[in-house]
């Protein structure tokens, strides 16, 4: 299966190749590229270096491209804009991509990688970034996430048994299971909610061991959506 | 009597001069409200310019603008790389099919080069950037030759850069520094002015 690819372009090459370490820890068959730094070794950006790596992700898929700072923004810019089938996306650097990670994993699609990554952004607490569009290419915000389906949604109460609750790597296997569904789940502890799609926003929930959950979805795979995630928790996510 | 392919070439080899000996200036300039690199990669930048004008012939003006927008755009490295490469780059499409350059011509690239760098970076007339020396350029940018306009355009952008000196930045680096960032000039405005000058001084020899 081809799976969508990632490019983490940065001023610097220490900074992108920790980011990629960080991200392939969690989602170890997809592609993630550093693009950081000048040719020389300095701080910057290296437009070839950007297209060069933009290449080596593509696997028949797409690639979602995730920046720091400035130039390395208008650099991955131009890159995507001489390639076909990738994406540019505005999202917190390592936030998105450990999520855009974690959904390319699970065998998301182009528009769903990119969306997992700005949907990070949706983490309480964290940053708000502003859709804008330049040069012609779309900069996908978080306000251009679509709204939940209307219709009402089966909910599920479900025990988490297993010792560290929805932390990150039980996170990471609902946010994968979660993704490779038609079906947008939503997942309440307390008063906090989350996508089921999104690792970084199921592990903010904090639920623990001996908590419960209540698990929601809509959608045309509503239903194995719930029994995936009941199913999963029963196994104490392999823990 | 337009301005040829070769012409643009001496215009070129002009300005990567102007910012070899410019180089420390802009590096002053850049060290105080931004990242100090701004110098070294505009001199870097220039002189694979000259590299690349030197181990290429291209035959029209249109020709000449994109060697040195693909050759800015890889090897500057930072935000002036792609701002510069984009404003080279819609220049030369702006006159993609003159053979010679006319005052018009002229007027017309500067247009599309300020367009390729608001599109870019986003900026506008007052954020303390190289839209201010290059938006009143375009503007005073009138003449009947080549001499005159690109007389009035560089005198036009070097009072625009002096005019960034009060501003407080609003985009890119020096932005971060908020306040602190009034009271000096900024360099982009600074290098943008210079490129100006070096070609209004080749047209006018």
């Amino acid at each position: 299966m081809s799976r969508v690819g990632l490019v983490v372009v940065s001023h610097s090459a220490g900074l992108a190749a920790g980011v990629v370490e960080v991200a392939a820890q969690m989602a170890p068959d997809v592609i993630v590229v550093p693009a950081g730094g000048t040719a020389d070794g300095g701080i910057g950006t290296d437009f070839d270096a950007v297209a060069a790596a933009l290449d080596r992700a593509e696997s028949g898929a797409g690639v979602v491209l995730l920046y720091d700072l400035g130039s390395a923004r208008m650099v991955a810019e131009m890159a995507v804009e001489v390639t076909e089938g990738a994406r540019l996306v505005d999202a917190p650097l390592v936030e998105g991509t450990v999520a855009a990670a974690v959904a390319a994993q699970g065998g998301a699609d182009l528009d769903d990688v990119a969306h997992a990554a700005l949907e990070a952004v949706e983490v309480p607490g964290g940053p708000v970034v502003a859709e804008g569009v330049a040069g012609g290419v779309d900069i996908i915000g978080s306000q251009s996430i679509a709204a939940a389906q209307p219709t009402a949604p089966a909910e599920v109460v479900v025990p988490l048994t297993n010792e560290i609750g929805l932390h990150a790597r039980p996170a990471a296997m609902v946010a994968r299971a979660m993704t490779q569904l038609d079906a947008r789940v939503t997942v309440r502890y307390g008063d906090a909610t989350a996508d089921g799609r999104s690792v970084l926003a199921l592990m903010a929930l904090g639920a623990r061991g001996g908590d419960e959950v209540h698990v929601s979805a809509t959608g045309p795979q509503a239903d194995e959506a719930l029994q995936t995630f009941q199913d999963l928790a029963a196994r104490d996510f392999d823990e | 009597m337009g301005c040829t392919a070769n012409d643009l070439v001496t215009a070129l080899k002009a300005a990567a001069a102007t910012i070899e000996e410019h180089r420390v200036e802009l590096i002053q300039l850049d060290r105080v409200i931004g990242d100090g690199d701004h110098g070294e990669n505009m001199d870097r930048g220039f002189k694979a310019v000259l590299t690349a004008l030197d181990a290429n012939t291209p035959d029209t003006p249109a020709a000449v603008l994109k060697l040195v927008a693909t050759t800015l755009i890889s090897k500057v490295g930072g935000a002036a790389g792609p701002l510069y490469g984009t404003a080279f780059l819609r220049a030369s499409t702006a006159v993609k099919d003159r053979a010679e350059l006319e005052p018009a011509d002229l007027t017309e690239a500067l247009t599309a080069a300020l367009g390729g760098i608001v599109a870019r970076g986003k900026a506008e007339p007052g954020d303390k950037t190289m839209v201010d020396a290059l938006d009143p350029a375009v503007r005073a940018a009138k003449g009947d030759t080549a001499t005159e306009l690109l007389a009035a355009a560089a005198a036009a952008a070097e009072t625009g850069a002096d005019a960034t000196v009060p501003l407080v930045a609003r985009k890119g680096r020096a932005s971060y520094l908020g306040e602190r960032s009034a009271g000096h000039m900024d360099p982009g405005a600074r290098s943008t002015a210079l490129l100006l000058r070096a070609f209004a001084e080749v047209a006018a020899r």
